[in-house]
């Protein structure tokens, strides 16, 4: 790999995991913000209003953050990928000038409303929060259209400069590889969201503070956790991994670990893959179960690596295990606590169990990791290509953009980031330090 | 419709430069007309709720750019590598700045961000200005349609350019100076009491400084790219859009001495948009001129996508587009009228 590759690849990659850390939690968020004003318009309870408020101040400081971490992604695609904008853009660009069209005006206009919410009344706070849960869903929704047609292109043309044209704007937009992405994508989010409020709700009852507050958090994000990450695990987990397996078999021998084509492949829970012997060390292993997921039958063939030529093996094997398996490890984990904390809740004694509340409350980076990992399973497992199958990686940097110049900016992102990072820890420390039912909700409304 | 979504970018990023250009001219202009805390949160609620949306005819304008001609979007954005990642950069220190500030209750925390903001908008002015020079300048784009501009060269406009070289700088200066008069003539409408006075008399100053700068780019452009003069040459009506710019700078300074706010406001809009307008009409039908070879240049037809991406996407773009003009004058029309100093979230 050529330095400039590798410095294009790392700060691509930082700059999008980093930035992902905020619009997961804005998405889940703006779902459960918009329950929260609904119940607050609905009932006209005051506790739901300062409910409300002191979830849109957090949801306000991490949108901020996640505005201005995503402008560099789209940037990127030309200052970085030059030849990659060059060969997809007229199928991608549809995509993402659809998202700036219809949902970032969106979001940006009426996040305004949110926060300067003072002067407005509890229905037009309602109906900004319902605009932002729409505009940042819609938001996803065209970003994942963009990754579903680099994992799996579908409507496009072959022009005779060797570039890709869009065929069907319908295609692209109802892409087969994009249903099971945006409903596993999208649980994820509501899991994230879920576990913080429950977590600051864990954290204020297991303190004494704000004590009616801490339970409505806790009642809410338990709930909507529980049921988001079942849901995360089927369907939609387990309809991602068999169109992977489908589509992109390497990818899914990959992050399997599976070497070598097997009849009654099993399934490893726990190993660290050798790539000397080609083997799995330390294996814990479920026999027959991968075969089982994926074909519904404890004897199915699975394809292993060795059925793939070499140079279309993802390129960092190892890495990709591990991340789909911190993944899916800590998908389960976490999906066995909430399952937990809604069973206590249900028989009323989740606010007395002390240790299943500091479980919840140090619960919380769960998501952001097992996201994060999952992110890494869907695009490390899609090298070497871009474009699957069309466009190799190595192929879409941009030609005169030298290594020095992309070493140099992606220190730049690291030190910014790490700044940014720091900022929004304080912040949201802050924030939650504060508590609810203050400041905000004692001031006039003024419509 | 090559053309079309060529007049359509051109349309966003005037609505981007007229819209945003207000706020960054607000950042520009802050340390000049606030003395007290409460002046800061006055000038920071003129713009708060907006200034987000503001920004998004930027990332919207780019995106079409990237649908409707991926050459041009690859090959500027990589070329241009440098000052956009900086671009980026501190456009990631202005929103944290007009987000952050109201935070902490600490008089060193908020100057550090008050400083930043200001910082952050005059070189992002200063950094749009001078793209928009070297896109009239050109670029040395080789064979497979891809260049790399450093910073700077040797300063000079020649066939090896920077991104800075005199004539770029000039077309910095000259934005930083009209979006400071645009910014200050908002404010003016946006305040009162001694914030106000302080906002007109920033607005006569920069006003007039930019009137000077304005003459020196104009008469400058046509020595740096020849290829301008011709496009009107051949087509003389068209003069009457840079004429008409340059009679709304006046009729905006005229109106600015006679305490006309909003017309004032409304006139420098105007001068901003004929001048963008002029410089699409100069450009016509080439995005990125070769400074190398004039064949090698990137134009609307060998640039775009296919046929079929063109027409679909005007589709979608058309309801798109109404629908975010129908609901930000809304959000505009909400938010209209002066700000009080308590109005910051």
């Amino acid at each position: 790999m050529t330095s400039a590759l590798l410095y294009d690849r790392l700060q691509f990659a930082f700059t999008a995991t980093f930035h992902y850390l905020f619009p997961q939690l804005t998405m889940g968020l703006a779902f459960l913000l918009f329950y929260l004003r609904s119940r607050a318009l609905v009932t006209d309870d005051e506790h739901y209003q300062q409910v409300s408020d002191f979830w849109t101040r957090i949801f306000a400081l991490n949108f901020g953050f996640g505005v201005v971490t995503g402008i560099p992604l789209e940037f990127q695609f030309g200052t970085n990928w030059a030849r990659f904008s060059n060969f997809a853009g007229g199928v991608i660009g549809q995509t993402l000038a659809m998202e700036g069209v219809f949902a970032f005006f969106l979001e940006s206009s009426f996040l305004g409303i949110l926060l300067f919410r003072k002067r407005f009344s509890r229905r037009m706070q309602w109906f900004a929060a319902l605009i932002l849960f729409v505009g940042s869903w819609l938001s996803g929704y065209f970003i994942l259209a963009t990754n579903a047609w680099m994992q799996h292109p579908v409507a496009y043309q072959v022009g005779d400069d060797g570039r890709v044209f869009v065929n069907s704007l319908t295609g692209l937009l109802t892409n087969p590889w994009l249903f099971w992405q945006f409903a596993h994508n999208m649980t994820a989010a509501v899991v994230t969201a879920s576990c913080v409020i429950a977590a600051v709700g864990a954290y204020y009852l297991l303190s004494g503070l704000y004590l009616s507050h801490a339970k409505t958090f806790l009642r809410t994000g338990v709930v909507a956790g529980a049921i988001a990450s079942a849901l995360m695990i089927f369907p939609t987990g387990h309809g991602n991994a068999k169109q992977v397996f489908e589509h992109q078999p390497v990818k899914g021998a990959a992050f399997e670990g599976l070497f070598t084509t097997e009849r009654g492949a099993g399934l490893y829970l726990v190993g660290q893959p050798n790539l000397e012997t080609m083997t799995i060390d330390n294996p814990i292993e479920i026999p027959n179960a991968l075969s089982f997921l994926v074909y519904k039958d404890l004897y199915a063939k699975v394809k292993g690596l060795d059925a793939f030529p070499r140079d279309e093996w993802p390129d960092n094997l190892p890495l990709l295990y591990y991340a789909y398996h911190i993944m899916a490890g800590l998908g389960t984990i976490l999906a066995a606590i909430l399952g937990l904390a809604l069973f206590s809740l249900w028989h009323g004694r989740l606010f007395n169990m002390k240790w299943l509340l500091w479980l919840v409350m140090l619960s919380a980076p769960f998501p952001y990791i097992a996201t994060s990992a999952g992110w890494m399973t869907a695009e490390l497992g899609r090298q070497p290509w871009l474009v699957y199958g069309l466009l190799r990686t190595a192929h879409g940097t941009s030609p005169l953009v030298h290594s020095g110049n992309a070493l140099f900016t992606l220190i730049g992102f690291l030190g910014l980031y790490l700044l940014l990072g720091l900022l929004f820890v304080f912040l949201l420390g802050k924030t939650i330090q504060h508590g609810p039912g203050s400041i905000s909700s004692q001031a006039p409304y003024t419509a | 419709m090559e053309t079309l979504w060529f007049i359509v970018v051109t349309l966003m990023l005037a609505i981007f430069i007229v819209l945003d250009g207000f706020d960054f001219g607000v950042g520009m202009v802050y340390p000049f007309v606030v003395r007290t805390e409460a002046d800061r949160r006055t000038v920071l609620a003129s713009i708060g709720p907006l200034w987000n949306a503001n920004e998004v005819w930027l990332i919207a304008a780019g995106a079409v750019l990237f649908f409707a001609y991926p050459k041009a979007y690859a090959a500027g954005f990589s070329g241009f590598y440098l000052a956009l990642i900086l671009v980026l950069w501190l456009l990631i220190f202005r929103g944290l700045a007009l987000e952050l500030r109201s935070q902490v209750d600490h008089v060193l925390w908020k100057q550090a961000w008050d400083t930043a903001f200001t910082t952050a908008s005059l070189l992002l002015a200063f950094v749009f200005g001078a793209a928009l020079g070297n896109l009239i300048r050109g670029v040395p784009l080789n064979r497979d349609g891809y260049f790399f501009v450093p910073f700077w060269t040797d300063f000079q406009p020649g066939p090896e350019p920077g991104i800075l070289d005199w004539f770029t700088v000039l077309l910095g200066l000259t934005t930083v100076s009209i979006l400071a008069f645009h910014g200050a003539n908002y404010l003016a409408m946006k305040t009162e009491g001694a914030l106000y006075k302080r906002a007109v008399s920033t607005a006569w100053v920069m006003g007039r400084v930019s009137a000077g700068c304005t003459v020196l780019t104009v008469t400058a452009v046509p020595f740096v790219q020849p290829s301008l003069r011709l496009n009107f040459a051949g087509h003389p009506m068209e003069y009457l859009v840079p004429f008409s710019g340059i009679f709304a700078l006046g009729s905006s300074l005229y109106l600015r001495q006679r305490q006309r706010d909003t017309a004032a406001f409304l006139s420098s809009s105007a001068f901003i948009l004929l001048m963008l307008a002029s410089v699409m009409f100069g450009m016509y039908p080439y995005i990125l001129v070769s400074t190398t070879d004039p064949a090698l240049s990137l134009t609307v037809f060998n640039a775009a996508t296919d046929s079929y991406g063109l027409t679909a996407g005007f589709a979608w773009f058309g309801v798109g587009f109404l629908l975010v003009v129908a609901y930000q004058s809304y959000v505009y029309s909400l938010f209209s009228g002066k700000p009080r100093s308590d109005d910051a979230h």
